[in-house]
């Protein structure tokens, strides 16, 4: 990998808003050290907050090839790094016994059907043996249990993996890894040394405004200014669930659809439960909207 | 520049964030990458490679405003008047710095108060933040009254400055101002939001003078000194005796994932053993393909193992903070668990579970059962041998083979008898009874805390003050 593939930090920054990404300064540093680093990223925060689709920025912005891991509880070698085709091999076995079944040596074969040619590449071991840019997400590690979670270590701190047929495979680019956690439960030491560390959280009034912005098509600034300032005092309750970005964002574009230039203590309780989950959560927001400040 | 790391990762230590070694190697490695001057950039990458925690960024926050708030141009610190601290050899370069630093800071000394209330008002209103930077700086010296050498806290100094400005009726000021400027023509809605824009201003300026008053107490006692003043325990590290508003909402949000994990721990076994006990009836009927011997044993599936809780949980005023942490961890249990009953005291017993169930909303949970419960029988002082044998009367049927029994409290009995026995019926009929106690071990029975008494009829009593303690009772129990 060139050392100057993103430039400097600034051009970080830009690259990610070209794709629609605005970055705030500690996203854009840290992707920029992942790059230099060549270390993994693990993101944590509130869901909805852009986590993945920082991922699928980032590989936007390199023209690099995207893998997703989605981990659930579960989830296993077998389905993570790599399986033998065990039907393929079997195939094997059986057409050489057609030809010559006397003269097949077992060591032979034994080498012949571990290949390969028999291997089913899993998206870690994908991302590792690829031969162009990849950006390996790694989505809701906090997911897998607790014993998965070593299956990660070995790709994370050496880009390698072993099996035991075949020996070791070592990446032939070193991919940049982002995984990302809900944080249901805390991860391990061993995983979050490997990574550098960002949280995400909600963004601040200006940002918030910004994605509004690029991301909501024909919205006014003066629109995008009050939702961002509804959505920061609605945050400040107490709720079973804050909005997140991507509800703001789904607020926005029913706003602008129904031709709504500036919001009314009325249409802004009408939908509500755009923004919000829970009916609990809706009750409230609605009460607390209508008390004179 | 590497004493300088040093120094900071063991001060990151001594504040308690575990930073390894290969992290710290890591946050070397990373500055290398970062324009030195850049100071948000140099702070996230910090940042990024020693904390991994988020809870510990306000910890390292502190610390590195310590650390670092001494480097960087716009960040000289030094008095108008000239008697700051400063290196003699680099006077050149600080006569500069306060060159440049002048045109934005204004000269502090001259201004009346008036005159400085004045340009605060009208930084906040326009949301100059260079301008609101300046003024903050210009009224730590107007009104904080720092001198040097003196052993007064930043909270002393940030007193009186908020003191002096009077925040709260700027706040209202602003707002009538703005609504002078729509011309009385604001909704509802709008006026809201206008004080909450104005209400964040003020805070960030709160945050500001915070700094500077910081900034200038390292000046005056030397890094070290002040790191150590600074240093705050640990969000886990938080006593729930003593917790604040603050840290309080900060253990809320962390009991949620330890509540998984604990229901995750009790159900685990039915994931590890697969078979059940063996099928008699199944094993005979196979045998007889292989003429009547069972080669091939059948077994029954396994049986479903669904954990119940039983939480009995003291909310007397003695340990009052404690009790408010504790139907927060009910309530987060009762999520977590197909069947939790929860049951609350202080002389008197109520069940409560059912003030949980169909509450969406912790606050009024708690509220109705603060309110609603009938929990006093005599005189409200603890009385936890009445509790207990009320809850043995009326419940302990209820009590079985798979029911897990958590009890909450500090076992101070205010000497009346302790009716240890029921424990002892529960140990025997519940699968495991588990004592979670607030008080430090230290002050385990002194007094009229009774705990040993309780603690022979336990599968174990565990001292819970905070949520380390906490997780590592959740770890434990397996």
């Amino acid at each position: 990998m060139s050392d100057t593939m993103f430039g400097d930090l600034s051009g970080v920054r830009e690259g990610l808003a070209k794709v629609e990404y605005l970055a705030d300064d500690g996203i854009a540093s840290v992707v920029f050290l992942a790059e230099r680093l060549g270390k993994p990223v693990l993101v944590e925060g509130p869901a909805g907050t852009g986590k993945t689709e920082l991922a699928k920025s980032v590989a936007a912005m390199t023209g690099a090839r995207l893998i997703r891991l989605q981990c659930y509880e579960g989830l296993d070698e077998a389905k993570a790094l790599y399986e033998w085709n065990y039907k393929k091999q079997l195939l094997r076995i059986q057409a050489d016994r057609g030809v010559d079944a006397e003269h097949e040596d077992w060591v032979e074969l034994q080498d012949d059907i571990f290949q390969d040619e028999f291997l089913l590449t899993r998206p870690l071991l994908e991302a590792i043996s690829a031969k162009d840019q990849v950006v390996l997400l790694i989505d809701e590690v906090d997911r897998v249990e607790i014993e998965t979670e070593a299956l990660l270590l070995e790709i994370l701190s050496d880009y390698q993996v072993s099996i035991p047929e075949l020996g070791t495979i070592t990446a032939t680019q070193i991919p940049i890894v982002i995984l990302t956690s809900n944080n249901t439960r805390e991860l391990s030491e061993a995983l979050k040394r490997r990574c550098l560390f960002l949280h995400i959280d909600y963004p601040d009034l200006e940002r918030e405004k910004q994605i509004v912005l690029t991301k909501v098509v024909g919205i006014s600034e003066n629109l995008a200014e009050q939702i961002a300032r509804v959505v920061r005092s609605i945050r400040q309750l107490e709720l079973k669930k804050a909005p997140s970005v991507s509800e703001t964002l789904d607020w926005a574009r029913t706003l602008v659809l129904l031709g709504i230039e500036n919001i009314d203590v009325e249409q802004a309780k009408e939908t509500l439960h755009i923004l919000l989950k829970y009916q609990s959560d809706i009750e409230k927001a609605a009460k607390e909207l209508t008390v004179e400040a | 520049m590497l004493d300088l790391l040093s120094g900071f990762v063991g001060e990151l230590r001594n504040a308690g964030l575990p930073v390894s070694l290969t992290e710290n190697l890591d946050a070397m490695e990373a500055v290398k990458h970062i324009p030195i001057e850049d100071r948000d950039a140099f702070k996230y990458a910090l940042a990024a490679t020693l904390v991994k925690n988020e809870q510990h960024w306000r910890a390292f926050e502190t610390v590195f405003e310590v650390y670092f708030s001494l480097r960087g141009p716009e960040y000289n610190v030094g008095d108008e008047n000239g008697d700051g601290e400063f290196d003699p050899d680099n006077l050149e370069e600080w006569m500069s710095q306060q060159m440049q630093g002048m045109g934005g800071r204004g000269g502090g000394q001259d201004m009346s108060p008036e005159e400085i209330a004045e340009m605060l008002f009208r930084a906040l209103l326009n949301a100059d933040e260079a301008m609101m930077a300046a003024m903050a700086r210009a009224a730590v010296t107007q009104f904080a009254g720092m001198e040097p050498g003196r052993p007064v806290g930043g909270t002393y100094y940030l007193y009186r400055t908020l003191r002096n400005l009077d925040l709260d009726g700027m706040l209202e000021r602003l707002i009538e101002e703005s609504s002078e400027r729509y011309e009385g023509d604001m909704t509802q809605l709008a006026e809201r939001l206008e004080r909450e824009e104005f209400e964040n201003r003020i805070e960030q300026l709160k945050r500001e003078i915070e700094a500077e008053i910081r900034r200038r107490l390292v000046a005056d006692r030397g890094v070290e000194a002040m790191a150590k003043t600074l240093r705050k325990p640990l969000p886990e590290d938080v006593d729930f005796m003593h917790a604040s508003r603050e840290e309080m909402a900060n253990i809320r949000k962390a009991i949620q994932p330890l509540t998984r994990k604990l229901a995750a721990r009790l159900a685990r076994k039915r994931k590890h053993k697969r078979r059940g006990p063996l099928d008699f009836r199944a094993t005979v009927r196979r045998s007889l393909s292989y003429g009547g011997v069972p080669a091939e044993p059948r077994f029954r599936h396994p049986r479903p193992n669904k954990p119940e809780l039983i939480v009995v949980a003291d909310i007397s005023g003695s340990v009052a903070a404690f009790a408010r942490f504790t139907l927060h961890l009910v309530y987060a249990l009762q999520n977590q668990f197909s069947k939790v009953r929860s049951f609350v005291f202080i002389d008197g017993i109520d069940e409560v579970t059912h003030m949980f169930q169909n509450e969406e909303d912790i606050t009024n949970a708690v509220h109705r059962v603060n309110t609603e419960a009938d929990v006093v029988w005599v005189d409200g002082h603890s009385d936890y041998g009445h509790a207990f044998g009320v809850f043995w009367e009326s419940f302990g049927k209820d009590v079985n083979a798979k029911s897990t029994m958590m009890f909450l409290g500090d076992a101070r009995n205010n000497y009346h008898s302790t009716n240890a026995w029921v424990l002892k019926e529960c140990q025997k009929r519940a699968r495991s009874v588990f004592w979670l106690n607030p008080e430090p071990r230290s002050y385990w029975d002194t007094g009229d805390s009774v705990i040993t008494e309780y603690s022979t009829y336990t599968d174990g009593v565990f001292e819970c003050r905070n949520l380390r303690q906490l997780e590592g009772f959740v770890d434990n129990l397996a």
